[in-house]
């Protein structure tokens, strides 16, 4: 008899600790006020990432088109995984002194882990993080890119 | 003709090897298991691993110390802040450098976030294992609130690469303690949540409890830390035994069971979240002013000589081990990692087991596929 009674007792238990799942999931079943889920890409245009959110590593630019990057070649140094390459010129200053200034600074997306080292240890901040995420391109040749723009010019008063 | 075409007889007493992995769910990843059977029955378990090998141990000793920091990432991506703490206090140990009470405590909170969201997606992707998708959901969206909190404050959201030797990449975001307390309060109201659907359900009791168990000898001797340890009563919790950090000044409970089957290991995390919780609480309006880094030497040179330490990820035991002959670069390093330990159990606690148990303990012991292959 007693193991009869254990036996229904059991079942009973059992069910009764399914509803009590059952509870929480019709909980939010029937308040779908709580439901967190975002549209992507339905609200790109309203999405904001944290300003702080690491996308890809660019080189801000004033409205003159002028940079801050000296082309002293630290980042390159200080990246762990060959993903920046600076290449420098030497030019001659009108008044007839030698200067070296950057050429073309590379970045490759696709090898970038995003460690920050390069943005951290440049010495005039030349570099910052953008909060573009959406990077898919048909083609990896397009993953390479310079980060200073053509025709641009180092910032007066950065040495 | 009928000479080639002959009945196969399959001899149910015999023993027959099927490959489990390296593409199936319940791995998490790609780890490969060859399975023994009789009929149903598991026999024998060889894990085969190796299958993302990065050489990170190689890939150290060629480049400099802050670059380390940023290959831990990858090992367990799941615990990351943890890792990158390892490397960042061994280095710190071996240049005496006197880290300020600021840098402890945010470091400690981060880890503990990193714990609490590595045991939500353990809660979450076990559910799943289990054959229950409510949790997958559930557990996603508790976890994405802690990865907001690191996005706000460190800009990655698994990949943190927060500290760095010396102190923190960053400051803590102006917003970072309101959010973490936010977070604290939400969680603590939504945590019975996951006892209700899942720890509660008696389907998931029938496949858990007895399953698997581990007995503390044998825990010892395979040395299984972390929540998989301390679910058989192995007090290996490296936050009480040497306390790094700020761990020395909070009260927490280490969270023992005796019984370490299956269930247990599953609750000992549930219940590690709570005591998370309880740290987090204790530090989070105790943060002190001041910079959050210690100016170090633009290249970092350790003396010569070797330099250890252990500190406790999501998972189990993490040591960093580093020689240096005095250069920019490591001679040798060497990561103790605790995936890696855990993995050698899985033949021993799983014999005798149905298949389908094999999963249930498999999920349990939590693993993460690169940190074992490093
Ligand atoms: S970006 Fe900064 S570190 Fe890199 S070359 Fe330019 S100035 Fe130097
Ligand atoms: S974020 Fe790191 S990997 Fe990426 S370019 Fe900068 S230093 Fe190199």
């Amino acid at each position: 008899m007693n193991s009869i009674i254990q036996y229904f007792k059991e079942i009973i238990q059992g069910v009764g600790s399914l509803l009590k799942g059952m509870r929480v999931t019709n909980r939010y079943f029937f308040s779908p006020g709580k439901i967190v889920t975002q549209k992507y890409p339905n609200n790109r245009k309203d999405l904001v990432m944290f300003e702080r959110f690491k996308g890809e590593v660019v080189m801000p630019h004033n409205e003159s088109n002028e940079h801050k990057c000296t082309g002293c070649g630290i980042c390159e140094i200080n990246c762990p995984n060959g993903t920046i390459e600076v290449i420098s010129k030497t030019i001659i200053t009108e008044d007839g002194k030698k200067k070296r200034v950057i050429d073309k600074h590379i970045y490759r997306l696709g090898m970038c882990t995003f460690c920050a080292l390069c943005v951290k240890t440049c010495p005039s901040n030349a570099l910052a993080f953008s909060q573009e995420f959406e990077h898919a391109v048909f083609n990896r040749a397009l993953l390479i890119k310079t980060l200073n723009k053509p025709g641009s010019q180092l910032m007066k008063g950065v040495e | 003709m009928e000479e080639i075409i002959k009945e196969v007889v399959i001899d149910e007493q015999e023993e027959y090897t099927i490959n489990m992995g390296p593409q199936h769910p319940s791995t998490h990843g790609v780890l490969r298991l060859v399975v023994s059977l009789k009929g149903e029955i598991v026999k024998n378990i060889e894990p085969h691993i190796g299958y993302i090998h990065r050489g990170i141990e190689k890939m150290c000793e060629s480049i400099t110390y802050p670059q380390i920091i940023h290959l831990t990432d990858r090992m367990d991506y799941l615990s990351a802040a943890i890792n990158n703490e390892a490397v960042c206090l061994a280095v710190e140990k071996a240049l005496e450098v006197e880290i300020p009470d600021r840098i402890k405590i945010i470091r400690t909170i981060i880890s503990e976030l990193t714990r609490i969201q590595s045991h939500q997606l353990f809660w979450a992707s076990y559910g799943m294992d289990m054959g229950g998708q409510t949790c997958f959901f559930y557990g996603l969206r508790d976890r994405e609130k802690v990865l907001d909190i690191f996005e706000e404050t460190t800009g990655g959201r698994m990949i943190v690469s927060y500290n760095c030797p010396g102190g923190l990449m960053y400051d803590i975001h102006p917003n970072f303690q309101k959010r973490v307390k936010e977070f604290i309060k939400y969680f603590r109201g939504v945590l019975w949540e996951y006892d209700a659907i899942l720890s509660g359900n008696v389907i998931f009791r029938e496949r858990t409890i007895g399953i698997g168990r581990l007995k503390l000898e044998d825990a010892i001797s395979y040395g299984i830390t972390g929540p998989s340890g301390r679910a058989s009563g192995f007090s290996c919790d490296i936050r009480k035994q040497e306390p790094y950090s700020a761990y020395d000044r909070v009260k927490f409970n280490e969270v023992l069971y005796t019984e370490g089957d299956t269930y247990h290991r599953y609750l000992a995390r549930i219940e590690e979240m709570r005591e998370s919780m309880n740290i987090i609480d204790q530090l989070i309006d105790n943060i002190p002013e001041g910079p959050y880094f210690v100016k170090m030497k633009p290249v970092i040179k350790l003396p010569e000589g070797e330099y250890f330490q252990r500190v406790e990820t999501a998972r189990g035991e993490l040591d960093v081990f580093i020689k240096s002959d005095g250069n920019k670069n490591p001679y040798r390093v060497k990561f103790r990692s605790p995936n890696f330990v855990n993995l050698g159990v899985l033949n021993h606690i799983s014999k005798d087991f149905k298949i389908a148990d094999l999963i249930a303990i498999a999920g349990s012991l939590d693993f993460v596929i690169p940190d074992i292959d490093r």
